[in-house]
């Protein structure tokens, strides 16, 4: 525990204004600080001769719509391949101004990791040399990971290519060997048609 | 994308040849093992960008688990490097068992170990095969498969499936293992080692072998740091970072073996060091077996693991977003119960570091799953690797640092 | 009257009014379509068993029809034309592959008093006939408007010029030791010779002419226009049904009349170590069949080359050791 808090200690000597928070859970700690420094802090837990956080482990960001005000938190886990030691850097974003700074000048290895922050959760990262969507198609409206996307798209919702599919494949399932698609799809259709006959039958009487 | 396919367009349609070459390697590809797409601009046959895009397998599994129980998140694992599952499984409990402060019998760890080695060398296996079918010698592939074909027999009689086999859960293990699974493994680890110097006969003299391997994307083990590869990708560039000797979890700090490290950082380098921890997973597993027989009619589960609750008949494909905190109702049964908190596990898979980053407000559900796949990293240290090279050698590149695209797009 | 001037005056007598030779050639062509056929099958069969596989065993006994199966299905195909090909060029190029590949057999001895057409520069015929087989592939690969088939073509048209160079100059030490360039003469050369086969005298010639027979019809270890890894199927990516099948058969042919060619010029033709009564070409075939598992033997073991390097290997290796096998064989001939 003791090795574990000698980060913490450096970061607040060294950051002592920007630290916000520290918090420990199963042992592990965590540090969120102020988002406009994390360049800064990074640069130095990378570079510092004793802490040595050389392995960007991982790059993430977490909702707490709902539960906390600062909507979004970028995480960093940091790990020291020298020294065996991790430590995780949150950075509280919220959600009127997404930004963050980019780390992708001290770890290349952030630079998809960031673009996959930026396509799930729609944070933007400033001084990334290449900010596009990586998972999500790039026409895709929205940010997937953020907790007021629904799980379950609507159809008119849904991807516009994705619907030109489903259209096309309904139109050649007529070159189908085994039409049964196509079957079913017309008996709904006739069955709907009399459905709406017999309503506007109902109408008229009525 | 769009600029990229109307110059194609144009080089076929209209024949002018202005601007660069472009080739669209993928979704669809032989080597790219799986659907990763590659944008090549190639001078030549020499590749002077290289543009990799990914999410063609993408299923959500990061959102889904959001609104799923533990419990049943574990099954999702299963689907990420389904090369190697019981590795993803072992991760994700490793990280729920921290969550949940559970402790695990000791038997269940040890099975967790075989388990893992066990994967580690079919996973493997099956990269010799796929690397060597990519370079060309595809005599080498199917001596693979005979030997991983054993091992997923070995699998099917532990847990009844072969391929995602959500052997661990959250407290253990799912089963014991019996009298004749020990048998069949102690047969293997004997006949295993007669079979690496097999493949190795077959390519590892070859000239024309040496010849497309040695001195191809050669990584410096600081710029392989830099560019965040782990597992053997990075022991090949002379990092001895390996998560089972670092941060040991399980019983690996019980286990005597090596930690293979080459220090060329080219394909060739990587080729070796997965032959060397496929020796190395065959003696852990010996030892692991050895141990196994001290631990005999000890539970494999923990007492307060949490239940796999099922849903019973199928589950109707809901209109609207399920409830955030509720999700599925299970049948009105309580689902455990996970305490506040965070937790970032990294476990060693065959493919490289597997993190599991759970935060957990105190609910059945996660509320954040983040999953740090390697392939997804060396996907991403792809063009830093090949830009410069043979269109060729990116085959090579893409095989020697062993993507799964499960385990990339989640 | 013996058989063999009653064959000849058969010959004679028919060449000149009904035209023996376009039997003989439709003989030949069939014979060797059955073998290339069969190629096939055996290919599947012994890289099967090289991978511990059994291989296709469901048509027929011992799964004896299955090339007559394959065939049945390409043909039965739909012949897709893609949208953006150059149609005719398209078209076309399958048959240039197959017909330049084909047409060498007509100056092909399979024994002495068996060949389409005698003619006495036949070893050129057939240089020159196997690099006009790779003019089907350059124009596939050009036409099919295909980024795969481009590079596929740029990369056939490469690999088969620096190797025709090092395989002619193969060629020429056994020109040099026959005096002739008509095969017949040069197999009558052999058993004339010390050895009976100018395999042994000609020992890198022998060698250089295999390496560069396999890198001429595109097989592994040079199979880069067709790099399966790479390139997908490079220059017939596009290609479907019966015109796919057509480069298939050309490769084949091309490995068949490569290897026939040295069977004749380098490992004595259709002479063996005692006659065969009544298959005067017994040992023909034999030859044949071993230098053709030899091309999938070396298939299933090797890896594949790189671009670059099998360019390497033609201008820098293989085209020295040819020249310095020709300056050898003139000094031998010289001092003997």
């Amino acid at each position: 525990m003791g090795e574990d808090m000698l980060a913490v200690e450096k970061l607040k000597e060294a950051f002592g204004g920007d630290i916000i928070q520290v918090t420990e859970c199963a042992g592990q700690v965590a540090v969120i600080v102020r988002r406009d420094r994390i360049v800064d802090i990074l640069r130095f837990l990378h570079d510092d001769g004793e802490l040595l956080f050389d392995h960007l482990a991982d790059l993430t960001a977490v909702d707490w719509s709902g539960k906390k005000t600062p909507r979004f938190e970028v995480v960093y886990n940091l790990f020291s391949i020298r020294y065996k030691r991790y430590l995780r850097i949150k950075a509280q974003v919220p959600e009127e101004d997404p930004r963050i700074d980019s780390v992708t000048c001290i770890w290349k290895t952030a630079n998809w990791l960031e673009r996959e922050c930026y396509d799930m959760f729609g944070i933007i990262f400033e001084g990334h040399p290449d900010l596009r969507r990586l998972i999500m198609p790039e026409d895709w409206q929205g940010h997937p990971l953020r907790k007021d996307y629904p799980l379950f798209l609507e159809e008119d919702q849904e991807w516009p290519v994705y619907q030109e599919v489903k259209k096309k494949a309904r139109e050649l399932a007529v070159y189908d060997w085994y039409p049964m698609l196509l079957e079913k799809e017309k008996a709904e259709e006739a069955a709907q048609a009399e459905a709406e006959a017999q309503e506007a039958g109902h109408g008229t009487n009525a | 994308m769009a600029p990229t396919l109307e110059i194609i367009k144009k080089q076929q349609t209209e024949d002018i040849w202005d601007e660069p070459y472009f080739v669209n390697m993928g979704p669809q590809h032989p080597a790219t093992h799986g659907v990763l797409r590659l944008f090549l601009e190639l001078n030549g046959e020499t590749i002077v960008r290289c543009d990799p895009r990914i999410g063609y397998l993408h299923r959500g599994v990061e959102k889904l688990s959001e609104f799923r129980t533990y419990a049943q998140d574990m099954l999702l694992t299963d689907r990420l490097d389904y090369i190697a599952s019981a590795a993803n499984n072992v991760g994700y409990c490793l990280a729920v068992e921290k969550l949940m402060g559970l402790e695990v019998p000791r038997r269940a760890q040890i099975l967790r170990v075989i388990a893992c080695e066990m994967a580690r060398i079919a996973s493997h296996l099956l990269w010799l095969a796929t690397h060597a079918l990519d370079i060309g010698a595809m005599t080498v592939f199917l001596y693979c498969f005979r030997d991983r074909e054993w091992l997923l027999d070995i699998f099917e009689m532990m847990c009844g499936a072969r391929l995602t086999v959500s052997y661990p859960r959250i407290g253990g293990v799912r089963m014991d293992v019996t009298p004749e699974i020990i048998d069949e493994l102690y047969k293997f680890t004997e006949e295993f080692p007669k079979r690496i110097p097999e493949y190795e006969t077959l390519i590892d003299v070859n000239r024309i072998w040496l010849k497309r391997t040695k001195g191809i994307a050669v990584v410096s083990g600081q710029e392989a740091v830099n560019l965040g590869l782990t597992g053997p990708s990075l022991r090949g560039s002379g990092v001895p970072y390996d998560l089972r000797r670092s941060v040991p979890y399980l019983i690996y700090d019980e286990l005597d073996f090596e930690v293979a490290v080459e220090f060329e950082g080219d394909v060739y380098a990587r080729y070796r060091v997965r032959m060397k921890e496929m020796r190395e997973a065959n003696k852990i597993i010996r030892q692991c077996l050895d141990k196994l027989s001290g631990t005999e009619g000890e539970p494999v589960l923990a007492e307060n693991a949490p239940d796999l609750l099922m849903p019973f008949g199928k589950i109707k494909r809901p209109q609207a977003a399920p409830h955030p905190k509720k999700g599925y109702v299970v049948r009105g049964v309580e689902l455990p119960v996970v305490p506040e908190g965070e937790v970032y596990v990294a476990t060693e898979v065959p493919k490289g570091e597997l993190g599991f980053y759970i935060v957990s407000d105190g609910t059945g559900h996660p509320w954040r799953m983040r999953i740090r796949a390697p392939s997804f990293v060396h996907i991403s240290a792809i063009p830093a690797m090949c830009e410069g090279q043979m269109v060729a050698d990116l085959i090579a590149v893409i095989g020697s640092v062993d993507i799964v695209l499960g385990e990339c797009d989640r | 009257m013996d058989a063999k001037t009653l064959y000849d005056a058969a010959d004679h007598f028919l060449l000149k009014y009904t035209g023996l030779s376009l039997i003989k050639g439709l003989v030949l062509v069939v014979i060797t379509l059955l073998h290339v056929a069969y190629a096939t099958y055996a290919e599947r069969k012994v890289i099967g068993r090289m991978q511990q596989r059994i291989g296709p065993n469901r048509v027929g006994p011992r799964g004896l029809l299955q090339p007559i199966a394959d065939v049945l299905k390409l043909l039965t195909k739909e012949d897709i034309t893609p949208d953006c090909v150059d149609r005719p060029v398209f078209m076309i190029a399958p048959f240039i592959s197959l017909v330049a590949g084909a047409t060498s057999l007509a100056v092909i001895p399979i024994w002495q008093n068996f060949v389409v057409a005698n003619v006495n520069c036949a070893l050129l015929v057939i240089l020159a006939l196997s690099s006009l087989s790779s003019f089907g592939v350059i124009l596939a690969g050009w036409g099919s408007n295909s980024r795969y088939s481009f590079l596929g073509g740029l990369r056939a048209s490469a690999q088969v010029i620096s190797y025709e160079i090092a395989m002619a100059l193969a060629l020429v030490g056994v020109m040099m030791l026959a005096g002739s360039l008509n095969l017949i003469d040069i197999v009558k050369a052999q058993i004339n010779s010390p050895f009976k086969m100018f395999a042994i005298p000609q020992i890198i010639g022998f060698f250089v002419f295999m390496v560069a027979a396999i890198a001429e019809t595109n097989r592994t270890p040079f199979d880069l226009p067709e790099a399966e890894s790479e390139l997908v199927a490079g220059y017939f990516v596009e290609y479907s049904a019966m015109r796919f099948a057509l480069f298939y058969l050309a490769e084949y042919f091309g490995m068949i009349v490569m290897s026939m060619v040295a069977v004749i010029c380098f490992l004595g033709g259709w002479y063996g170590p005692f006659p065969i009564p009544g298959i005067p070409f017994f040992w023909f075939l034999v030859k044949l069949y071993f230098l053709i598992f030899f091309y999938i033997w070396v298939r299933a073991t090797l890896p594949r080359y790189r671009y670059d390097q099998v360019m390497g290997l033609g201008w820098k290796i293989l085209i020295p050791l040819a020249l310095l096998n020709i300056v050898i064989t003139g000094l031998i001939k010289v001092l003997a």
